[in-house]
C-alpha cells in the first residue's frame, strides 16, 4: 500500500473508532452523572390530600429495593421527595426547587390535577420531564403541546365510558343518577361518562348531583338522588364518601344498579367499611391488583410484594392500594431509565418512556403499559369487575386499546 | 319514595347530621365557657380520642370499656395540654392563644396520620343495626347518639347546676379574681375545663365515626359546621349548642336539597347563619351581654 | 441628643441597610430563592391588610384568604380574558376588593369577637365553592382555574454574574409596589385615621362620644384591609402564574392569620416577618420530617409564640426598651414613649 493509501487507511480507522466511541459516550442532563441519578418527586404529605403521601413512601421504598440490589445500570438512584399540601403555589414552588436548585433529572408522579396544571407549563418551557403525573384527568396525554409532560393511569373519561358502553349495552333503558365530587376529577369522569352515552345522555341521565369534600356526609345526596326515581347509579366519589354513599343507599332501601369509579374500588378500604353485604352486585373497573382482595394475594407477584413492604415500607399499611401504586408506577419509572442505559439526557428519558411496552408484576393480567410518540397514556387498558362480598370478581373482556 | 317520604328522609338525616355537628358544638361552648376561649384544635383532638378508641378494639376491648377508657384518657391528656402548653398563654393576648390552637390542630391531626395512618377505617356502633330502635327513617345508631347526646348535655347540666366543682368552674370563668379570693385554683379550674372538653370531644368522635367513617381528617369539615352551631345557638349556653347543632343539619339538607342545589349550600347555609347572628349578635339562645362603660 | 432624634437615627440607618439588602438580594442568590422572596413579598402585603383590620382595628378576620383570592382572580380574568397587562390589574383589583370589604363591613358592625371570627371563616369557606361555579365558569375556568403568562422584563443586562430575567425583574416589580403598599399603610396610620382605628378598638364607646363615626371607620377599615389584601392576591396570581378555587382555601386564610400574629398585631415592620415566617417555616418543617412536618410546624408555631407572645415585632421592642439606648433612664420596662402602643385590649378581659 502506498503511503498516501496508509495515510488514509489510518484516517478512516481513527474516525471509526472515534464515532463507535461517540455512540457509547454516556451522556448525562443536570441531574444524572457515573454514580447517581437524581429523582424528584412532589406528593401531598400534609393537607386535606395526605393519605395520598402514602404513594410518594412507596416510591421511595421502592427505590430503596433497587439501590439495595444494585441501582440502575450501575447508578443509585437519589429520590428528592417534597411535599405540596395539593396547594398549587406549593407545587410550584417545590418544582422549581426540584429543577433549579436540587437540579434533579426529572419530576417523577406530581400528584392532582390543579398542582400540575400549575407546574404544566413551565415544565416544558425548561424542557424537564413532568412523567407519569398521578391523576387520571385526560388532558396529560398530549405530545404535540406538551412533550415532556405524560400520564399514567387509565384516564377518567375513558374509564367513565367502559361504564357507559356497559350500560348502553345491558341496560339500555336505565334511568341513571350521578353522584359527583365538585372538583376536576369529578367532573372529568362525569364527562367521559355524558360522551360515552352520547345522544342518549340526556334522556337516560335523571339526576346528577354534587358534593364538597368538606362536607361530612353525602346521606342527603343519596336521598335525593333515590327520590329521582333512578334505577342505575354511577358513583364519582373519594374512598371515604364511595363508604358513605353505599351505606346509606343499603339503609333508605336503595338498590340501583351500580357503578363504583375505580378509585374508590378498594376491598379494604371501602367495601368492608360499608359492609360488604351491601356492596353484592356492585361494578366497577379494574386496572390494579387491590391489596386486600384474596384472589390477588397468592402468587410469586404477591410474594415479592409482601417482602418488599415488610423490609422496605414498614411503616405504611399493607392494605392501602396507594402503596401498590407507588411501587407499580416506580417499577414503570426503573425501566424506562433501564431503557435510557447511559445516554442520561432528559430527551432520551421522553423517548424512552414514549417507547414503552411491558408489564408490571401487580397490574391486572391483560393490563400492560405501552407508550408510542403519539400515545402519551401508558396505562389504558381496564377489565369490568362485580362485587361478590368477598371479592372483585373479574368478567368480560379487557376494554382499551 | 314519594315527595313526602323524600322530606321527612331528608330532615331526619338532616338531625342525625346535626347531632354530629351539635355534640362538636357542645365540647366547644364547654371550653369557652370555661377558658372564654374557641379551641379550634377541638376536632383534631376528638379524632385522636376515636383513634385511640379504635386502637384499644381492635385489640379486642369490649366497646363499652373502650368508650370509658378513652374518655378517661382523653380527660386526662385534655389537662395535661392545657397545664403543659396552654398555661404559659394564659395572659397572653387572644390571637397568641389562637395561634397555639392553631400549632396543636396542626400537631394533633398530623399525629394521628403518622401513627395511624390515612386508610379509612370502620368504627362500630354500640347499637346494633338490627335492633327494637330502629325505624324507617334514621337508623338505631343515630337514635342512640342522639340519646348519648342528651346524655352528655344532662350531666353536664347537673355537674355545673349542682356540685361544688361544677360551681367552682364557672366562677372561675366569670370572675377569675375574685374566685381567687375565695380559695378557688384557677388554673386548675382551667384545666379541668380542658380534660372535660377533650372528653366530650372524644364521645362526639365516637359517635360520629360508625357514620363517616374514621381518617385522620374527619372532623375538618365537621368542625367548621360546629363552630357555626355554637355561634348560632349562643357561645356560652350548651343547650343552644345542640339546638344550634340540628338547626344547622337541617337547614343545610334542605337547602341543598330543595332549594339551592348543593354546589351553593355551604355558601348559603353560612349566608343564612351570618345574617341570624347579624340580627341577633348573641346567638338565638345566648345571653346579650351588657358590658359596664 | 434627645431619645427622639438619637433613635431616628438608628432607624433610618436601619432602613438603608434594608434597602441596600432588598435591592442585591436578587442578584446574590440563584432564581428560585428570588421566586420565594418574591412570595414573601406579596403575602406580606396581605399580611399587612389584614393587621390594618385585626391588629389595629381589632376586628377579627379569619377571612382574609377570600379577599386574597377575589383579588387573584380579578387581576387572572382581566390578564387573560380581557387582556390588560399586568400592572394596570392591581389597582382595578384593589378597587374591587375595597368594595366587597367594605360591603362585608356592615354585617362586621353588628357581630363582635368570636362571631365575627366565625362570619369571616365562613366567608373564607364560602369563597372557592363560588369560583367553582357553573354560572361564572366562563370567566373564572371553573375547577380548571386560569392559567397566566409570566410578565417579562423589558430589557435584560447581567449583575454580579446573574442575568436579569422575568422572575428578577417581577422581585423589583413587586418590591416596588410592596415598598409603596407599606408606605400609604404608614401614612395611614400614623396620623388622624391610625388614632381613630385604635381608639375604635381599644375604647370604642369613648371613641364614639368623642365624635368618631364608628360605623364609617368600621366598615372603610374593612375595605381598605381588603383592597391591600387583594393587590397581594393580584401580584402573587403573576408570581405563580395559576390561579384555582384549590389555591384559596380555608387554610390561607388560617396561615395570613398565623403570619400576623407571628409578625406582632398592630406593627407594620411585623408584616414581613410573618411572611418569612408562613414562607420559610413550612419548607424546613418539610426537611426534618417527611412523615409528619405539619405538626413540626405546629411545634415551631407553638415555640414561637413561648419565646414570642406578642410576635417578633413585640420581642424586639421589649429588647429596644431595655438594652437600647436610653433604656438606663426610663423609668420602668415596656412603656413605650413614641411610636404606636401595643394593643393591650385583645386579652381575655373583654
Amino acid at each position: 500500500m502506498s503511503s498516501k493509501h496508509w495515510h488514509q487507511t489510518l484516517a478512516g480507522l481513527a474516525a471509526a473508532v472515534i464515532c463507535v466511541g461517540a455512540a457509547a459516550q454516556k451522556k448525562y442532563d443536570s441531574g444524572a452523572d457515573d454514580k447517581e441519578i437524581k429523582i424528584g418527586a412532589i406528593h401531598p404529605y400534609s393537607g386535606p390530600a395526605s393519605a395520598y403521601g402514602a404513594i410518594g413512601k412507596a416510591i421511595g421504598a421502592y427505590f430503596d429495593k433497587v439501590n439495595a440490589e444494585g441501582g440502575i445500570n450501575g447508578r443509585k438512584v437519589k429520590y428528592i421527595a417534597l411535599d405540596d399540601g395539593y396547594n398549587p403555589a406549593k407545587t410550584v414552588e417545590m418544582a422549581r426547587k426540584l429543577v433549579e436548585e436540587d437540579e434533579a433529572l426529572l419530576v417523577f408522579n406530581p400528584l392532582g390535577t390543579p398542582p400540575n396544571t400549575a407546574i404544566h407549563k413551565y415544565m416544558n418551557q425548561k424542557k424537564v420531564p413532568q412523567l407519569f403525573v398521578a391523576t387520571g384527568a385526560t388532558k396529560w396525554g398530549d405530545p404535540k403541546n406538551f412533550p415532556w409532560t405524560m400520564g399514567w393511569q387509565p384516564n377518567y373519561q375513558s374509564e367513565a365510558k367502559v361504564f357507559a358502553a356497559h350500560i348502553l349495552e345491558t341496560k339500555p333503558n336505565a334511568k341513571i343518577a350521578v353522584l359527583y365530587q365538585n372538583d376536576d376529577y369529578g367532573k372529568d369522569y362525569l364527562k367521559g361518562f355524558e360522551d360515552g352515552l352520547g345522544d342518549k345522555a340526556k334522556t337516560m341521565i335523571v339526576s346528577k348531583i354534587t358534593y364538597e369534600v368538606t362536607d361530612p356526609t353525602v346521606d342527603s345526596q343519596i336521598v335525593t338522588l333515590k327520590s329521582s326515581g333512578a334505577d342505575t347509579f354511577f358513583n364519582i366519589t373519594t374512598p371515604k364518601f364511595a363508604a358513605q354513599a353505599i351505606k346509606k343507599a343499603a339503609e333508605v332501601g336503595w338498590k340501583p344498579t351500580h357503578y363504583l369509579n375505580s378509585v374508590s374500588a378498594s376491598v379494604g378500604s371501602v367495601m368492608t367499611p360499608a359492609g360488604p353485604e351491601n356492596g353484592i352486585g356492585i361494578y366497577t373497573a379494574s386496572y390494579i391488583k387491590d391489596p386486600t382482595d384474596p384472589q390477588f394475594q397468592k402468587g410469586k407477584d404477591w410474594d415479592d410484594y409482601v417482602a418488599w413492604f415488610n423490609k422496605y415500607n414498614s411503616s405504611g399499611n399493607i392494605n392501602d392500594v396507594n402503596a401498590t401504586y407507588g411501587y407499580t408506577v416506580a417499577q414503570g419509572l426503573v425501566q424506562v431509565l433501564k431503557q435510557a442505559g447511559d445516554n442520561l439526557t432528559r430527551e432520551n428519558i421522553m423517548k424512552q418512556a414514549a417507547s414503552l411496552d411491558i408489564t408490571l408484576p401487580r397490574l391486572l393480567p391483560g393490563v400492560n403499559v405501552k407508550t408510542g410518540p403519539d400515545d402519551f397514556y401508558p396505562i389504558e387498558r381496564e377489565q369490568l369487575a362485580r362485587f361478590d362480598g368477598k371479592t372483585w370478581v373479574l368478567f368480560g373482556k379487557v376494554y382499551g386499546r | 319514595m314519594n315527595a313526602m317520604e323524600a322530606l321527612l328522609h331528608q330532615i331526619f338525616s338532616g338531625l342525625a347530621n346535626g347531632c354530629i355537628y351539635g355534640s362538636i358544638a357542645l365540647a366547644l361552648v364547654m371550653i369557652y365557657q370555661a377558658t372564654h376561649h374557641l379551641n379550634f384544635a377541638q376536632g383534631e383532638m376528638a379524632t385522636f380520642s376515636t383513634f385511640i378508641a379504635w386502637a384499644l378494639i381492635q385489640r379486642g376491648m369490649p366497646y363499652w370499656g373502650a368508650f370509658a377508657l378513652t374518655f378517661a384518657i382523653s380527660f386526662a391528656g385534655g389537662l395535661l395540654v392545657q397545664r403543659l402548653v396552654l398555661r404559659p398563654f394564659e395572659r397572653a393576648p387572644v390571637l397568641t392563644n389562637v395561634n397555639v390552637f392553631i400549632g396543636l390542630l396542626l400537631i394533633f391531626n398530623a399525629l394521628s396520620g403518622w401513627i395511624f395512618d390515612h386508610t379509612v377505617k370502620a368504627f362500630p356502633s354500640p347499637f346494633p343495626q338490627e335492633s327494637a330502635m330502629k325505624t324507617a327513617f334514621f337508623s338505631a345508631h343515630e337514635l342512640g347518639s342522639f340519646l348519648v347526646m342528651l346524655g352528655v348535655l344532662l350531666t353536664l347540666y347537673g355537674f355545673f347546676r349542682f356540685t361544688p366543682i361544677g360551681l367552682a368552674m364557672r366562677a372561675a370563668a366569670q370572675n377569675p379574681d375574685s374566685a381567687r379570693l375565695v380559695g378557688i385554683r384557677v388554673s386548675w379550674m382551667l384545666a379541668m375545663g380542658w380534660g372535660l372538653a377533650a372528653g366530650i370531644g372524644a364521645v362526639a368522635g365516637m359517635m360520629v365515626a360508625p357514620v363517616v367513617f374514621l381518617d385522620p381528617n374527619m372532623m375538618a369539615g365537621i368542625l367548621l359546621y360546629g363552630f357555626a352551631a355554637a355561634l348560632l345557638g349562643g357561645v356560652d349556653n350548651p343547650w343552644g349548642a345542640v339546638a344550634g347543632g340540628l338547626i344547622v343539619g337541617v337547614l343545610e339538607n334542605l337547602l341543598g336539597a330543595y332549594v339551592i342545589g348543593t354546589e351553593l349550600k355551604l355558601t348559603v347555609a353560612l349566608v343564612l347563619i351570618v345574617g341570624t347572628l347579624t340580627l341577633m349578635p348573641s346567638g338565638l339562645f345566648g345571653k346579650h351581654v351588657v358590658t359596664r362603660v | 441628643m434627645s431619645d427622639s432624634a438619637r433613635r431616628s437615627r438608628w432607624f433610618w440607618l436601619a432602613l438603608a441597610l434594608l434597602a441596600a439588602a432588598a435591592l442585591l438580594l436578587p442578584f446574590l442568590v440563584k432564581n428560585y430563592r428570588v421566586f420565594q422572596f418574591n412570595l414573601v413579598l406579596v403575602y406580606a402585603v396581605a399580611i399587612l391588610g389584614l393587621n390594618i383590620l385585626t391588629g389595629y382595628n381589632g376586628q377579627i378576620s379569619l377571612g382574609h384568604g377570600a379577599f386574597y383570592a377575589i383579588g387573584a382572580y380579578t387581576a387572572a380574568i382581566l390578564m387573560e380574558r380581557a387582556g390588560l397587562p399586568y400592572w394596570a390589574t392591581w389597582p382595578l383589583a384593589g378597587v374591587v376588593c375595597f368594595i366587597f370589604g367594605f360591603l362585608m363591613g356592615f354585617p362586621a358592625l353588628r357581630l363582635g369577637g368570636h362571631y365575627l371570627a366565625v362570619a369571616t371563616l365562613a366567608l373564607a369557606l364560602a369563597v372557592p365553592q363560588l369560583l367553582k361555579h357553573k354560572a361564572i365558569e366562563a370567566y373564572t375556568g371553573g375547577v380548571q382555574g386560569i392559567v397566566l403568562t409570566k410578565p417579562e422584563p423589558p430589557f435584560t443586562f447581567r449583575f454580579l454574574g446573574q442575568p436579569f430575567n422575568a422572575d428578577r425583574w417581577l422581585y423589583f416589580v413587586t418590591l416596588t409596589v410592596a415598598v409603596v403598599m407599606f408606605a400609604l399603610a404608614w401614612n395611614l396610620l400614623r396620623g388622624r385615621v391610625g388614632r381613630a382605628l385604635i381608639a375604635i378598638r381599644d375604647h370604642p364607646i369613648a371613641a364614639a362620644a368623642m365624635g368618631i363615626n364608628l360605623p364609617v371607620f368600621k366598615s372603610t377599615a374593612f375595605g381598605v384591609s381588603a383592597a391591600f389584601t387583594g393587590v397581594a392576591g393580584a401580584l402573587g396570581a403573576s408570581v405563580i402564574a395559576f390561579v384555582s378555587p384549590d389555591s384559596f382555601t380555608v387554610t390561607l386564610s388560617i396561615f395570613l392569620l398565623v403570619g400576623m400574629v407571628v409578625g406582632g398585631l398592630a406593627t407594620i415592620p411585623g408584616a414581613l416577618f410573618g411572611a418569612l415566617f408562613i414562607q420559610f417555616v413550612p419548607n424546613i418543617a418539610d426537611e426534618l420530617s417527611k412523615s409528619a412536618p405539619a405538626a413540626i410546624y405546629g411545634v415551631l408555631l407553638i415555640a414561637l409564640m413561648y419565646l414570642m407572645p406578642t410576635g417578633v415585632m413585640g420581642f424586639v421592642r421589649t429588647l429596644w426598651l431595655r438594652h437600647g439606648p436610653g433604656a438606663a433612664r426610663r423609668p420602668s420596662a415596656g412603656v413605650a414613649t413614641t411610636g404606636v402602643p401595643a394593643p393591650p385590649a385583645l386579652t381575655k378581659e373583654t
